[in-house]
Formats: structure tokens, sequence, C-alpha cells
């Protein structure tokens, strides 16, 4: 009889204390859990960001095959000509020159990507109140910096030295590695993306002829599937 | 017996310094960030600097957490980090709300 007492009082605290809502100590835990994500990470990421700069890529890849395509028929068109002394000088202009054109379409694919991004991330932190530019933004930045910057200047020199075969492979392993990096410092999933743009990059490496196809399906169609998966996780109402 | 203990415990466990959101918020950040600055606090806290500051100092009363005063260039710079005690607290409070959780779903 005592025990059940005390029970029942024991009983009554704990529920006027703790429990007015019988979710309250669920509800707290999932606060601390927001808070710390929120402390800690850029979760204001848009899916639609992974999307647009998919789009972008495919986009640049298009173009970029079109240049290459074009410049074939033109360096058959030249072997077939007459004018042999000039051969060497005139294709390796027209390298020089497709090399630059395509130069400019992966620099403009890249900012037109970055731009995209940046604008529905920018669209959805707001609407969340989270700073777009706050100290968790500055650190993911810093840390998907760090590996491109590295890698990007690798590859420089890999086009310096005349590797061009291992450039595309280059972009989706530095790439790839960037995003395992961020998943740290925003939503983690992305970290998958990192994988999968890890393995094309390596496959890739056997492959130096179909870069631009690993590119397309990497930084294109894997950029929009995740895009999706995430918007259609997080985003949609 | 063993069951009043076993109900008793989770809720004695429970730090009545941690009995609001914004000291809970405080505490969360600091527990996954070396340091955080005030306004960084305030920013994810969403609070006013009245607001934030006295709660602030009931914690530090306690010894939760620590002040850490610096500067960049000339401007003071104030950072807030989580002390050993204060971590220590912490836990103990989540796993008593774990606990209860855990009891409610029995």
């Amino acid at each position: 009889m005592n025990l059940a007492n005390g029970e029942k009082a024991i009983y009554f605290v704990f529920q006027s204390a703790f429990m007015n809502s019988q979710n309250q100590p669920l509800d707290t835990i999932s606060d601390i859990k927001k808070m710390m994500d929120r402390s800690s990470r850029f979760i204001s990421l848009s899916g639609l960001s992974g999307i647009g700069a998919g789009v972008c890529a495919l986009a640049g890849a298009w173009f970029a095959a079109d240049v290459i395509g074009n410049n074939r028929t033109a360096v058959v068109e030249k072997r077939t000509g007459v004018q042999e002394p000039y051969e060497e000088i005139s294709i390796d202009m027209l390298q020089a020159f497709m090399g630059s054109r395509l130069f400019w379409i992966a620099v403009i694919t890249f900012f037109a990507a970055l731009l995209v991004a940046f604008i529905f991330t920018y669209v959805r932190s707001t609407k969340e109140g989270i700073p777009v530019w706050g100290v968790m933004a500055k650190r993911l930045m810093w840390n998907v910096a760090l590996p491109m910057g590295a890698g990007g200047i690798f590859l420089l020199k890999l086009i310096e030295a005349g590797v061009y075969g291992l450039i595309a492979p280059g972009c989706l392993i530095f790439y790839g590695l960037a995003l395992v990096n961020a998943a740290k410092y925003t939503l983690g999933e992305i970290r998958y993306l990192g994988y999968v743009l890890v393995v094309l990059g390596l496959i890739n490496c056997w492959f130096p002829g179909y870069g631009l196809y690993f590119w397309a399906a990497g930084f294109g169609v894997m950029h929009i599937v995740y895009g999706m998966v995430m918007w259609n996780k997080y985003e949609r109402k | 017996m063993n069951r009043i203990d076993v109900m008793k415990n989770p809720i004695e466990q429970l730090q009545k310094v941690f009995d609001s959101r914004v000291r809970l918020g405080i505490m969360s950040a600091l527990v996954v960030n070396a340091q955080v600055s005030f306004n960084e606090l305030k920013e994810l806290i969403q609070v006013t600097d009245g607001n934030l500051a006295s709660h602030m100092k009931a914690l530090e009363d306690n010894g939760y957490i620590k002040v850490n005063k610096g500067f960049v260039g000339r401007k003071t710079n104030t950072t807030y980090s989580i002390s050993k005690a204060g971590e220590k607290a912490f836990r103990l409070h989540i796993e008593a709300l774990e606990q209860m959780i855990r009891q409610i779903g029995n």
C-alpha cells in the first residue's frame, strides 16, 4: 500500500514537472539535436542547387562535345589537305584553340553552376532565417575550397605536362573528395554524392577518351539525382 | 522499491539550470563547437542581447561555461566554450531525458 502511494506521488511529480505534454522530453531532445546541427553545419544547402548545377554541367558538356566534334572533322580535313609542311603547326594551333575554347566553356560552366547553386541556397536560407554568410557557411566554403583549390593547381600542372586524358578524372576525383570533406559541415548526405564522383573519376582513369561522358554523368546526372533526392527529403512541402 | 528508484532517477538527473530553451540552445551549440562568440549564439538562438547575457551569466555562475576574452585587431572578441563540468552535466541531462522517453515508451 505504501509502495503504491509512493509510486503514485512520484508519478505525480514526474508528470506535473516534466510531462505537461506527453512528448516533452522527446521535443527537448529534438530541439537539442536541431541546435547542434544548426550550430555546426550549414543546413540550408538546397536540393534545387544540386539540380541547377547539374543542368549547367550538362549544358557545358553539350557545348564541349560540339567543340570537340567540330575540331575532329577540322583535323581530318587538314590531314587530307595538301599543305603538308604546315600540318604540324596548324594542328598544334588548332589544339591550342580547342584547348582554350574548352577551357572557357569549363570556366563559364563552373561559375554558372556556382551562381545557380548559390541563388537557390540563398533563397532557402533567407526563408529559414539562417545567415547565408555565417560562420557555418564560411567553414563549409573553406573545406570545399581547400581540396578543390589544391586539385585545380595540380590539374593545371597536368595540362602543362600535356596529360589531357587525366583532367576529367582529376576533376571528378578532387571534387568528390571535396564533397566528402564538406559532408561534415553541411547536410551529411552529400558524402554519398562525393563517393560516387570519386569512383566515377577512378574508373575514368582507365577510359581517358571518354572523359566528357564521365563528366556529364558525374557533374550533370548525379547532381540532378542528388538534388532531387534532397529536395524531396527536406524541402517538399 | 526498485521500480520507484528507476522512475525517480531520471528526474533527479534533470538539471534545473537547463530548464530553459535558451540555456539548452547555448549548451547544445557549445558542446559541438570548440568556441562560439556571443553574436553567433545570438544569431543561432534568436534572442535579445539582454536575455542571452542573463542566461550566459547563470551558466557561467554554475561553472558550466568558460569565457575567453581575446582581441581581433583592436576590437574585443569574447568567445565562450564549455567546461568539463558543463559537458558532464549536459550529458547527464540528455541521458535523463532519454531515459524518460524510454519509460514513456514502456
